[in-house]
């Protein structure tokens, strides 16, 4: 008999002065010496391909001629101007798939203008500035909006009432606002406490009240605030995360890749955090790319992500694959998880099934992999937990919330928008132009009734 | 193998490229390092009168027009004419000349406006052994204040008067060196032949301030809290220069006069521009300044190619040759039809160019087709300014095609005429020979 397994799950597998640099801004900000040459080679082009493809219309060719003229603090006001955000999307967009991706600059050169990176420049140099505060509040309403989360989307819907004068309650389940910009993204893409700091800058606005560790848990909840309030938003993201469905997924040892990141985003020391000296990741988007960057991160001796298709199938732009692999993360593909495998209690392996595609259905192609692991990391994707949402009376689609256009849901005064709404593509940025485009609905509905003789 | 040899006014230099009169020429350990990097002549750091020495400003005497990627546009400066003795001076040409007697040495001088003056310094430079005399009456700061430079090169008068009173006191070749600030070059040019220079040399640099600091609100560059309009130099002048060199090499007054043409020239395709215009000789100031002495290898080898692959057998072969193509505005056909031409292939989807004739020229570029961004001309608009063609970040992307005669211009209605139609002739000239 071999020595009985034991999971090598542990923390401080790095020296302790090596955390800090591993964790810290893996796109570095540009100096004002590069950004002004980068800025310089925007084309101010007409109609820009660039601002249609932002969710939010951030007006790129405007704020990047601001900078190119030397003038940040005007580019930071009309990045914000559309999007209060623009900080952190900065940071967390996938550019290489939105703006950056259809600019003029990358079909000439192949190389676009680092839009990102010169967006964060400006609204950078805008929060470290003596008067970081460039919107005040219309005169007040005398309306009072109830918004449900505070993430990106509950943030940016906040904010955008605020502005016009109306009084905000922000509710969050969670003991710190922002979000998965607090809780979710990738620690080096928001290094240096970024998330708190814009929150900080957006409830500076005033006429925001911050109420944590609320959590919307009963249809009578929400029937309070419906009375309570002219309107409500819904913001709450996917708190859920998808199971396995797979025999041995309770064994120690096998975690959530968002509640794992999670933990380390909130860790006030990376080098108590345990980790495997092998990781699988299962997953294939956004979230199983950071579990495994981040795992190689704290020391972990060999990552490998698997995912069930091929990499043209991945939800992970080719960017991110790409930059999973330079940190050294394997890549593993057409393989589905059958059982893990586990001793004395905890995982020590997985069974995987090598799949091939029926048309458009996967299926088993009959041969099976074992691959051994001290961690597995489940990252196949977050779901909404529809339940209470449900019992509230709100249409459901796919699993999420139905909305209309501007964020109506089936519910008279209740809007949603972010993660928690059908039909979206789970990027910061998106939630961002839910949040403001339903406020601008509220705002007009809010609006017109005032404007009634009654009042 | 063309050849790069040049006579100039009697002046034979081994190849066309001089360092103007400017600190590049300052003192012989300058120029020598000049010589050895490979340029064909120098005109000395301008000279000045026996006694003590002008005296320069010890701060900022430079300031720069700027390209984003920081290379320099033009050039500004409130330097003075040399500050060292007269007799150093003389000394250290004669010693470089007859270090490099294949090389043409020419000397800038500017003295008061006074017989006297000209005739005390002329002999001293010529027995230096010098190859040339430059009269600098070009410098636009300081020493015009005092009567000399660009005072007297702004009076065509005085240019005749100095100039006659060197080629008395002197058998050495006498270039006149112009003033741009004038209102028309030919003026002091025909005064410089009529009091019987050997040649011109221009431009001197133009009258400029670089700008005001936003901080401060004082102008830039400045000295204890004022500055000065200096003199502009560098790229940025180089269309003014051609200009004027242009003007005297087809003015029936000074045909024939040979010319240094002087003004942003850095490379051999800017020496080439002067050349085909008229200039028999060119000379460099700031981008020697910019880039050190070397440069000079690539613009020889960049000319002599180019000699090469055209079958021009020498510089000389070279001179002159576009200055046919230049003519007065009434003489160009008013027949001819060009319009704008969008290679898509090419195109990269900007929409400069729709933009720019959209909002300043003449609505003649599509935005869409078929609801997508598509760029594309459209002939019953376009008149063939070229404006897009300008705009646009891809060479070659947009070119003009000329409509062959017969061919209808959609915006007119009317088939292109294939005789030549001038203003002179125009119908619609109240002026036209014979209405
Ligand atoms: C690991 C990971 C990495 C990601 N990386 C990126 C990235 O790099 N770039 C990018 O663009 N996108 C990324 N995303 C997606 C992005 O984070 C989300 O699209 C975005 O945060 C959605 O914003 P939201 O406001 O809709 O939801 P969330 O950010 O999820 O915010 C919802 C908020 O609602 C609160 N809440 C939930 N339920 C309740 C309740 N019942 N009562 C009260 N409060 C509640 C939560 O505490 C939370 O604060 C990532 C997602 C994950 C999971
Ligand atoms: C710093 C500086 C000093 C100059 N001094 C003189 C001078 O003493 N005598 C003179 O004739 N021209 C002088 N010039 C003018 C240059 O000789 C030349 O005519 C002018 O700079 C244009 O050429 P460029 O564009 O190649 O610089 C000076 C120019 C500069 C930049
Ligand atoms: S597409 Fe590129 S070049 Fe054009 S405006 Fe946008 S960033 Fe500038
Ligand atoms: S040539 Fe002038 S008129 Fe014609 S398309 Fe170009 S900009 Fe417009
Ligand atoms: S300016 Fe040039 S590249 Fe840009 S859209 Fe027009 S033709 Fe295309």
């Amino acid at each position: 008999m071999s020595e009985p397994h034991r999971a090598d799950i542990r923390p401080g597998r790095l020296a302790p002065q090596t955390y800090a640099a591993h964790f810290a801004d893996h796109v570095a900000p540009l100096t004002e010496a590069q950004a002004l040459l980068e800025a310089n080679r925007c084309l101010y082009c007409f109609d820009a391909p660039c601002m249609q493809a932002c969710p939010t219309r951030i007006d790129v060719p405007s704020f990047i001629r601001r900078i190119a003229e030397g003038n940040a603090r005007g580019a930071a006001e009309s990045i914000l101007e559309s999007n209060p955000l623009g900080g952190s999307c900065a940071r967390d967009c996938p550019t290489e798939v939105l703006c950056e991706q259809v600019c003029v600059r990358h079909t000439q050169q192949g190389q676009p203008v680092a839009i990102g990176r010169l967006q964060r420049f400006a609204v950078d140099a805008l929060m470290a500035s003596a008067a970081p505060q460039i919107f005040t509040r219309a005169p007040a309403s005398g309306r009072r909006v109830a918004v449900v989360g505070a993430g990106p989307a509950g943030l940016a819907c906040a904010h955008a009432l605020a502005r016009a004068g109306h009084d905000v309650a922000l509710f969050d389940a969670k003991p710190k606002a922002g979000g998965l910009n607090e809780y979710g993204v990738a620690a080096y893409k928001v290094a240096g406490g970024f998330a708190q700091r814009e929150v900080e800058w957006l409830l500076a606005i005033g006429g925001i009240t911050l109420h944590s560790g609320w959590r919307l848990a009963s249809a009578a909840q929400l029937e309070a605030l419906r009375r309570e309030y002219d309107a409500v938003f819904l913001g709450v993201g996917l708190a859920s995360t998808q199971q396995l469905g797979v025999p041995g997924e309770a064994l120690e040892g096998v975690l959530d890749a968002v509640q794992f990141i999670g933990t380390l985003r909130q860790a006030e020391d990376l080098g108590t955090l345990p980790v495997g000296r092998r990781v699988l990741v299962i997953g294939g988007g956004m979230t199983a790319i950071d579990a495994g960057v981040q795992s190689k991160l704290l020391g972990a001796e060999s990552v490998t992500i698997v995912y069930r298709r091929g990499p043209q199938h991945m939800r992970a732009s080719r960017h991110e694959q790409e930059l999973a692999l330079t940190q050294g993360v394997g890549i593993l593909h057409w393989l589905a998880p059958v059982e893990v495998l586990g001793e004395g209690g905890s995982a020590r392996a997985v069974r995987f099934a090598r799949q091939r595609l029926e048309g458009e259905r996967l299926a088993p192609g009959g041969e099976e992999i074992v691959l051994e692991t001290d961690m597995i990391l489940k990252a196949i994707g977050q779901r909404l937990d529809g339940r209470v949402l449900a019992e509230c009376g709100l249409a459901l689609r796919d699993g999420r919330i139905a909305a209309d256009e501007a964020g109506r849901t089936s519910i008279a005064n209740v809007w949603a928008g972010g993660d928690c709404i059908a039909g979206g593509q789970d990027l910061t940025v998106e939630a961002v132009a839910h949040g403001l485009r339903a406020a601008r609905a509220i705002d007009r509905q809010l609006r017109g009734r005032r404007s009634r003789p009654e009042q | 193998m063309a050849r790069l040899d040049i006579d100039f006014c009697g002046i034979r230099s081994p190849n066309p490229f001089w360092l103007a009169s400017a600190p590049p020429t300052d003192k012989a350990y300058n120029v020598e390092r000049a010589f050895e990097a490979g340029w064909g002549g120098v005109v000395w750091k301008t000279l000045a009168e026996a006694g003590p020495p002008v005296v320069n400003v010890n701060g900022p005497r430079y300031g720069a027009l700027l390209a984003v990627d920081r290379s320099l546009i033009g050039f500004n400066n409130i330097e003075l004419i040399t500050d060292r003795e007269l007799e150093t001076n003389l000394a250290e040409i004669a010693a470089v000349k007859r270090r490099w007697p294949d090389r043409a040495v020419l000397v800038s001088v500017m003295v008061p406006c006074r017989e006297e003056s000209w005739k005390a310094i002329l002999p001293r430079v010529e027995d230096t052994g010098c190859d040339g005399l430059e009269l600098n009456f070009g410098c636009p700061h300081g020493m015009s204040e005092r009567g000399m430079g660009s005072a007297v090169g702004q009076v065509p008068e005085y240019i005749q008067m100095v100039t006659a009173w060197c080629k008395r006191y002197t058998r050495l070749p006498v270039i006149v060196k112009l003033t741009p600030n004038v209102t028309d070059i030919r003026f002091p040019a025909r005064a410089a032949k009529a009091g019987g220079a050997d040649a011109v040399s221009l431009i001197n640099t133009v009258n400029s301030i670089m700008g005001v600091d936003p901080d401060t609100l004082r102008m830039s560059p400045e000295v204890g809290g004022k500055g000065t309009h200096g003199g502009y130099c560098g790229p940025a002048v180089r269309p003014i220069a051609l200009h004027m060199v242009t003007e005297i090499a087809r003015d029936p007054e000074t045909a024939g006069l040979p010319i240094s043409g002087i003004g942003g020239i850095g490379s051999w395709r800017d020496a080439l521009e002067f050349i085909a215009l008229g200039a028999g000789s060119v000379q460099v100031c700031t981008a020697a300044m910019v880039f050190g002495f070397k440069i000079v290898q690539e613009m020889v080898s960049g000319l002599a190619a180019y000699l090469d692959a055209k079958g021009l057998a020498s510089v000389e072969a070279l001179r002159g040759r576009a200055l046919p193509s230049v003519t007065e505005w009434r003489y160009l056909d008013l027949n001819r039809v060009s319009k704008a031409v969008i290679h898509q292939d090419l195109c990269i989807q900007c929409g400069r160019c729709h933009i720019a004739c959209e909002d300043t020229a003449h609505q003649a570029i599509t935005a869409q087709r078929d609801g997508r961004r598509h760029f594309e001309v459209k002939e019953e608009e376009c008149v063939g300014c070229n404006l897009c063609v300008n705009v646009c970040p891809v060479p070659g992307c947009i070119t003009l095609r000329e409509l062959a005669p017969g061919e209808i211009d959609r915006r007119t209605g009317q088939a292109v005429s294939g005789t030549a139609l001038d203003w002179t002739q125009h119908p619609n000239n109240p002026l036209r020979s014979g209405a």
